[in-house]
């Protein structure tokens, strides 16, 4: 899959409350969590972004609660792919387990000003910056387990297979 | 090679006679805990995937904190799908109302969670239950329901760190402050994806209160878990509490580490998190001039009745300072009771403090203390990331129960022995 669009950056250690803050908690409805995604780390980012965009972040983002309300959230607003430096821990398994396209490169973010277009094929993980000169880059590739949830479109789809081809 | 008492139990849990690091596991999970705000995405994630019976109705754990006293018509909305849900499955393990506290004190002190066990809860806190010895991490929605339908889950096996703790305790040092001094020097991504161990000579001192307090904050160095090797001090804490059998792991001499770090805590004062992240501390000395609005003793990672004794201690004959809010929160029902008998809320209350019902509330910016702009709080609870409690721009302080009782008196952040 090819996901192309203009990037939006974020620093380092971008955590959960600011991706979702926790007075929005009290609702699972992704439009809703959609409305207020990123408010807290930039209080107009839903009014500036427009689907497909791409957001590139530093080191550990998605940091502290587990609340996987931070990316439904981040994929209902449309959100189409998070390139970052380095993910924690949970985001990282959310983001997999709902099927949100993610990627680590540690070089993307120094490479690039914010609303420069990107172009990234989450298959093979190559990140192509428009207008930009050089090769394409390559991120870590994604482990074989993670390309069979997101191939099955995430964790619960992917046990469900599983249970079929048995 | 042998094995970390991590590997151990993720690997008793699997059909693997030995595992190592960086291998992809599924594993049979002891207890899956969800609450007010996870559960009902995984229940709907259950319900999505043809799910009808959970695996185990003695496995799987609600316990409805993060909002009680329902907040709000949202909030009781999603309490009510839970519990028709919890119901409907004839659920064992179903907690809200009079019965319910903070999950990561619950579940320890009602036995639900023993040493040994491998438990995944929907809420990143809850590697709290490492302190008993046991394998616990948090996990999203997704892999909660994804346990309440298998029974498993998948782990990729963590590098364990080890972190060598020497010496005896100043006064007024608890296992908060070695944990936030341990997270100031590695970092909150310091542990990404490890799983850290604590071992040295200064655990014969730490009661469970404090190993739990360290293990809880686990995550904010970016750990996958934080654990503990049981000893004399778990077994009087589990041996009353347990309904079911339970097992003592530990490392092996010749198990591997990625890092060994030995650290000297006979120096260490009480340390302060500034804002707005856990790894911002600083020594309780070098603070200097910081004025709060609101003092908070409580939360999974402060809320127990040990915490609760050290800040009766200081704040004996004593007032919060007039423009302090000081708001205390009992962790679970039992705390509360105890602290009651003990005599602790008749402290409490003639220092002017509030005396919450067991909720997480404002320690996660939910209700019950939330925090206008400008605004300052310390608190006993685990993050001070922008907005956690309230407006985007107000300040949380983290600190032990004894500096935030202090600095309530006090009226600006202070240690004990300013008083």
């Amino acid at each position: 899959m090819i996901s192309k669009g203009n990037t939006w950056k974020f620093g380092n250690n971008i955590d959960t409350d600011a991706i979702i803050p926790a007075r929005y908690l009290n609702t699972s409805d992704p439009k809703v969590l959609a409305a207020h995604c990123m408010e807290d780390a930039d209080p107009d980012f839903m009014k500036k972004m427009t689907r497909g965009d791409i957001i590139v972040a530093g080191e550990n983002f998605g940091c502290g609660s587990s609340r996987e309300h931070a990316p439904i959230a981040l994929k209902a607003a449309g959100i189409s792919c998070i390139i970052a430096k380095s993910f924690a821990r949970i985001f990282y398994r959310n983001a997999f387990n709902m099927g949100l396209p993610i990627f680590e490169s540690n070089d993307l973010w120094d490479l690039i000003s914010e609303g420069q277009e990107v172009e990234v094929d989450t298959d093979t993980g190559t990140i192509i910056i428009s207008g930009g000169a050089g090769e394409p880059l390559t991120v870590a590739p994604i482990p074989p387990f993670m390309q069979e949830l997101i191939r099955d479109g995430g964790l619960m789809k992917h046990i469900a297979a599983k249970k079929k081809s048995v | 090679m042998g094995m970390t008492i991590t590997e151990k139990i993720l690997c008793r849990h699997t059909e693997h006679i030995e595992i190592q690091p960086g291998m992809l596991i599924n594993a049979k999970v002891d207890i899956a805990l969800g609450n007010d705000i996870t559960a009902p995405i995984a229940v709907s994630e259950f319900r999505g995937a043809g799910g009808t019976t959970i695996f185990d109705k003695e496995k799987v754990v609600f316990v409805l904190d993060h909002f009680t006293p329902n907040k709000d018509i949202s909030s009781a909305r999603q309490c009510k799908l839970l519990r028709e849900f919890a119901r409907q499955q004839d659920m064992k393990y179903f907690y809200e109302g009079g019965e319910c506290g903070v999950e990561h004190a619950l579940l320890p002190e009602q036995g639900i969670v023993l040493s040994g066990d491998l438990i995944i809860g929907a809420d990143s806190h809850t590697c709290t239950y490492g302190a008993l010895g046991a394998f616990a991490t948090g996990v999203g929605s997704t892999d909660l329901a994804a346990a309440m339908l298998t029974g498993e889950c998948w782990f990729r096996v963590p590098e364990t760190m080890k972190f060598v703790l020497n010496g005896p305790m100043n006064k007024w040092v608890s296992g908060k402050d070695l944990i936030l001094d341990i997270i100031g020097q590695i970092g909150v991504d310091g542990a990404r994806y490890k799983a850290m161990e604590f071992t040295g000579d200064t655990i014969k001192y730490l009661t469970m209160a404090d190993r739990m307090s360290i293990a809880n904050m686990a995550v904010e160095a970016g750990g996958k878990n934080g654990i503990f090797t049981p000893d004399d001090i778990t077994r009087a804490f589990v041996e009353k509490r347990a309904r079911r059998s339970y097992t003592f792991y530990e490392s092996d001499p010749d198990a591997g580490y990625s890092s060994v770090m030995e650290i000297d805590v006979t120096k260490l004062e009480p340390q302060v998190a500034f804002p707005h992240i856990p790894s911002n501390v600083k020594g309780i000395s070098q603070v200097g001039n910081i004025k709060i609005d609101q003092s908070y003793i409580g939360s999974c990672t402060n809320g127990r009745i040990e915490d609760l004794r050290v800040a009766a201690l200081i704040l004996k004959n004593r007032k919060a300072a007039p423009d302090v809010r000081l708001i205390i929160v009992p962790a679970t029902p039992e705390i509360y009771r105890q602290a009651m008998k003990e005599g602790l809320f008749e402290i409490f209350l003639d220092a002017n403090a509030i005396i919450s019902p067991p909720t997480c509330g404002a320690c996660l910016g939910g209700h019950m203390g939330i925090l206008a702009e400008g605004e300052r709080c310390i608190a006993t609870t685990n993050r001070n990331f922008v907005g956690r409690m309230g407006h985007p721009g107000s300040e949380v302080y983290l600190s032990n129960p004894a500096v935030a009782a202090a600095s309530a008196v006090a009226g600006r952040i202070a240690g004990p022995d300013e008083l």
